[in-house]
């Protein structure tokens, strides 16, 4: 039996629109690949074989802002690279969301100084933060997929 | 301190008026602002100290005056021998004679320590801050630099912290 007598049988599938772009949003999330400290030493260990992110949808990371929809900041951010930071967001298209993670990217951390900035929610808006210092690969799936759970919740009225 | 070193201080000593300090077989000689640059033009030309290994600076305010000292390693590859030289500077808006000319790496080390202490070096190529922004204000390594604290938030004040934390828009 082929595939298409099996499909056929299941017949249509009626849901809504919501729910069918939210699907598609959560299923294939392009992070951009930029870290900025040790955090980025654990995301990248959540991607490779041992944690594998890509059983999310999100194996493939962009080098390009214009072709990602979800920035990780992972680690701390200088006040000068606060605007870079800013630019960066700014050339992502919307949809776009930001997980702050680790202690540094949400408040600061251990660096309560004039050089870093006290949490990257001044920079750019965040959608989810993830705590540790670093966080295990474990901790920022759990951030990712409480995104998606945020994303699934999203409505139309959220998009207008 | 080594044998063949020894020359070399009392050299210095005797024409630059340096004053000696070892510490645990350290050398350092800590000589005026004014003779720098011909101490360096002999240290490199004469005795063969071909290498500036580092360049910064210390404050020692408000303990010392004058509060700032400008540290220098020369090391000769020749003579396998390292020296130690301190230069005192004052005030609140220093200035040290720039020794890119003799030693070329200095450059980026004196856009360092005048970006961190604010110390002006004279006849410097290109004067700008290395790494802070170039807006910056102040000069962060300075003992009465200001540390740019955040508030730490306990559950009394958590909300009141909240509030007036600068939380970026969409």
């Amino acid at each position: 039996m082929g595939i298409e007598q099996k499909t056929g049988e299941m017949g249509a599938v009626t849901l809504r629109l919501e729910q069918a772009v939210n699907w598609a949003r959560t299923n294939a999330m392009w992070p951009m690949l930029f870290g900025l400290a040790c955090c980025a030493i654990e995301m990248m260990s959540a991607q490779a074989s041992n944690y594998d992110m890509s059983r999310f949808g999100m194996e493939l990371m962009r080098a390009s802002p214009r072709q990602s929809d979800l920035m990780i900041v992972a680690g701390r951010v200088s006040r000068k690279m606060a605007p870079v930071l800013r630019r960066l967001y700014d050339q992502m298209p919307a949809p776009k969301w930001v997980i702050a993670m680790g202690d540094c990217a949400s408040c600061g951390g251990i660096f309560n100084n004039y050089a870093i900035v006290q949490g990257v929610d001044e920079v750019v808006p965040v959608d989810v933060y993830v705590a540790g210092c670093p966080p295990r690969p474990e901790a920022l799936i759990h951030g990712i997929l409480t995104l998606h759970e945020k994303v699934r919740g999203e409505t139309l009225k959220t998009w207008a | 301190m080594k044998e063949n070193l020894q020359p070399v201080v009392s050299a210095m000593i005797e024409r630059f008026s340096a004053e000696l300090r070892e510490f645990r077989g350290d050398v350092t000689l800590v000589i005026s602002p004014d003779k720098v640059l011909e101490g360096f033009q002999s240290l490199r030309d004469q005795y063969g100290f071909d290498f500036l290994e580092e360049e910064t600076a210390v404050d020692y305010w408000p303990e010392q005056e004058p509060r700032f000292h400008v540290v220098y390693q020369v090391y000769s590859m020749k003579n396998k021998l390292r020296l130690g030289l301190r230069v005192p500077v004052s005030g609140l808006s220093p200035t040290a004679p720039s020794i890119e000319r003799i030693y070329p790496n200095a450059n980026w080390f004196e856009r360092e320590i005048w970006d961190m202490f604010g110390i002006r070096f004279e006849g410097h190529s290109d004067l700008r801050r290395i790494l802070m922004p170039y807006d910056w204000e102040g000069h962060p390594l300075r003992k009465d630099y200001p540390l740019g604290y955040e508030e730490v938030q306990f559950t009394f004040d958590a909300e009141e912290i909240d509030r007036n934390k600068p939380y970026a828009k969409e």
